[in-house]
């Protein structure tokens, strides 16, 4: 938590109760008239706190810390691909945003053969899955020392750092630990542990956020890293409770196997909750095949609003019919909040069934918007001579029945 | 040097309001047990701070009719035959530890025959006989089939204290007058906005109905579908309540079940990336990770649809209360 410029004066020799020290105070030798006005530099970080050659160790030691975020960064990295946590301000992502996506890890214990370590590390590294035109990915692989053989760690480390991402190294013995660490150079080791079962994770890591940002109480002021599948219940809660983890307030999480079908959802939720708020997930403006179209098939337009595009998406998909949607670029806004802002209106209609291959994709013309912009009909007829313009219903339930019956 | 450290406990100034939902023969019903909802006086599950008096329920739904290509295979699948007899179905539901039974009628009946008041009183009669448990009832979402259902259903369950919705702002005043006229309660469904759950909630409680009768349903996007904006929602509503904002205590009901099974990741079995794995397991992930999601954001009702997943989130909440 940054002080304040007072807050600092205090720290500064001009305030200090040591004669000797004081006797330096607003002596300007840092380029600033008095102490005060050097704090109030320091504040709003335009000086260095080394132009004062005064100030006693104590205060220095008080003003640097300071100067750290409630919770450090933590940067795990490998050859080109790394993972962050920490440098979180809020408990609720609703009151700024969450910043650094919880790094999802996956276990691998080093009493597999190297093979299949090599393979599995590769296998969390090659994964990637489209979710709106963003790639989501796993962060990197979880060492764990099962063996308790100093060499055959470090054989696994060796193994498993063959598919350069992010690793994680899992011993309680300083020595085998440091076998592995000597594998795997530039690796942050964590040092964290927390509670894990469903219950006492929540409260521990409550509490932790909480004593970070509320209390700034430093020494706890660090991303922790949590193991859902020690929380007891077995195999299929581990995602759930990786969910909790991943909300509420891991900054690393490490899974006991890579499993596509687990891992897919929980990249979606990190997805969703790590968004910010402010910044809603805007879609790719583009052309959308739904249900394999051919040249016949409808074309229906919305806007890139992400929830928007779902509710419409979501609703010809379920259909069943074959249609194209294309989705203009009003800067992440629904319908009618996009329409009333003048982001989705005729000639930017125009402009995307101008500016996308679907005059190309399809042998007809005919497109539809969506029921509530009814009113740019005439408009977009005269953007789009070539064109016939229909109305759409206003809601996304709708379509399926509009589909089968107007089109 | 051993650290002292204080747990950092919060002071709030308000609880979630208690709303008890299903009556006993003594209360003039024929539940077998009633149950309350709310009472919290801290966020979910930090019994550290207060123990919840009231753990999160699991609805499961039950539809009047066999949902058929509504419903993907995984899920169909796991109900079975029970499917085609609301009655059976509604068994097979409380066999899975479901706290309630969520009857949704759709706007047709088993033949595809429009669905009447007349229809659904007769469906309702059986499900009630079919369990103790208190019981939700959802009209189809249109409102004058939710009138006409609603209604019949309210006579004929008086003094059940059901739970029945979903009041809109477009369309609550009858569902509501029929739930004073009954005995019974309502939920408030308003599209993912803190201000208009609280103004519905106002505009419900403005024609007679007591707070203690009405859940606020706040709505929610599935997972990948934005479920974000309802978790926030949600998050939102429960801290101003706990600040003391009397028109935003009451207990939350969400419908996660419906949202996760509409999604491509629940209903596509072909055609998708590798990455997605399984469709059976995908597609209850889904379901589970959406109202598992929504259980920490404070829910206090969750609807859910796969019998897999009820089992699952009453696990976690059974867990998530030992606090
Ligand atoms: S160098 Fe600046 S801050 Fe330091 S004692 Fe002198 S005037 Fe004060």
């Amino acid at each position: 938590m940054a002080l304040s410029g007072l807050e600092i004066y205090k720290l500064l020799p001009a305030s200090s109760k040591d004669p000797a020290e004081k006797a330096h105070g607003n002596c300007k030798e840092c380029g600033y008239p008095t102490c005060l006005a050097f704090a109030m530099k320091l504040a709003a970080k335009q000086a260095e706190l080394a132009a004062c050659k005064y100030i006693s160790e104590a205060s220095k030691a008080k003003l640097s810390a300071a100067a750290q975020p409630p919770i450090r960064l933590i940067t795990l990295a490998a050859d080109g691909r790394s993972s962050k946590a920490g440098n979180e301000i809020v408990l609720f992502r609703h009151e700024k945003t969450f910043y650094n996506p919880a790094g999802i890890f996956v276990r691998v214990a080093d009493t597999l053969p190297a093979d299949e370590i090599r393979s599995q590390a590769q296998a969390v590294a090659d994964y990637k899955v489209d979710y709106v035109g963003l790639a989501l990915r796993l962060d990197g692989v979880a060492v764990e020392v099962a063996s308790g053989d100093p060499a055959q760690f470090a054989a696994a480390v060796a193994a498993a750092s063959a598919a350069q991402i992010p690793l994680i190294l899992m011993a309680e013995d300083p020595a085998v630990m440091a076998e592995g660490l000597a594998q795997a150079g530039g690796v942050t080791p964590l040092l964290c542990a927390v509670a894990h079962t469903f219950a006492d994770s929540l409260s521990a890591l409550t509490q932790l956020r909480r004593l970070a940002l509320k209390k700034n109480f430093r020494p706890l002021g660090y991303p922790a890293i949590a193991f859902p599948y020690l929380g007891g219940g077995g195999a299929d809660m581990e995602m759930i409770l990786a969910g909790q983890q991943i909300a509420k307030y891991a900054g690393f999480v490490v899974l006991s196997r890579f499993e596509p079908a687990e891992v897919y959802p929980l990249l979606v939720l990190r997805a969703n909750l790590f968004t910010d708020p402010q910044k809603p997930i805007q879609v790719e403006p583009g052309v959308y095949p739904i249900n394999k179209p051919t040249a016949d098939a409808p074309v229906l337009v919305t806007t890139n609003f992400s929830i928007t595009y779902f509710a419409v998406a979501n609703e010809m998909e379920s259909s069943g019919l074959p249609a194209w949607l294309l989705v203009a670029d009003a800067e992440g806004m629904s319908v009618l909040t996009a329409w009333a802002a003048g982001k989705f209106d005729a000639e930017k209609i125009a402009k995307t069934v101008k500016g996308t291959s679907i005059a190309d994709q399809v042998a007809h013309r005919k497109v539809v918007i969506p029921g509530h912009v009814a009113v740019l009909m005439g408009e977009l007829e005269e953007e789009l001579p070539d064109w016939q313009i229909k109305v759409g219903p206003r809601e996304a339930v709708d379509l399926p029945r509009f589909l089968k019956t107007a089109w | 040097m051993p650290v002292t450290v204080e747990v950092p406990v919060e002071k709030w100034a308000g609880t979630v309001r208690p709303v008890v939902l299903g009556a006993t023969a003594a209360e003039g019903g024929t539940r077998s047990h009633s149950l309350t909802l709310g009472g919290q006086a801290t966020l979910p599950f930090l019994g550290f701070e207060a123990k919840a008096p009231h753990p999160p329920r699991v609805a499961v739904e039950v539809w009047n009719r066999n949902p058929g290509e509504d419903w993907p295979e995984p899920l169909t699948s796991a109900w079975g035959a029970v499917l085609d007899d609301p009655a059976a179905w509604t068994q097979a539901a409380e066999a899975t530890g479901a706290d309630l039974i969520a009857l949704r009628f759709a706007t047709v009946d088993e033949t595809g025959a429009p669905m009447t008041g007349g229809k659904a009183r007769q469906v309702f009669k059986a499900v009630l006989k079919a369990t103790g448990l208190p019981l939700i009832v959802f009209g189809p979402g249109q409102a004058e089939l939710d009138n006409e259902i609603l209604v019949a259903v309210a006579e004929e369950g008086a003094g059940e204290r059901l739970l029945l919705g979903s009041c809109e702002d477009k369309n609550y005043r009858t569902i509501v007058a029929a739930a004073l006229a009954n005995g019974h309660f309502v939920t408030a469904r308003t599209p993912m906005d803190v201000n208009l759950s609280k103004q519905l909630t106002i505009l419900i409680h403005d024609m007679g109905m007591p707070l203690e009768r009405i859940v606020t349903d706040p709505t929610t996007g599935a997972l990948g579908y934005g479920i974000e904006y309802g978790y926030s929602v949600m998050e939102r509503l429960r801290l101003a309540a706990l600040q003391g904002d009397t028109m935003t205590q009451q207990p939350m009901l969400v419908t996660p079940g419906e949202e996760a099974w509409r999604t491509k990741e629940a209903r596509a079995a072909e055609g998708v990336p590798a990455a997605w794995g399984d469709w059976a397991t995908r597609a209850l992930n889904w379901e589970t990770m959406t109202a598992a999601a929504l259980v920490e954001s404070a829910a206090d009702i969750v609807v859910l649809r796969h019998p897999e997943t009820v089992r699952r989130i009453k696990h976690m909440i059974a867990e998530l209360q030992q606090a």
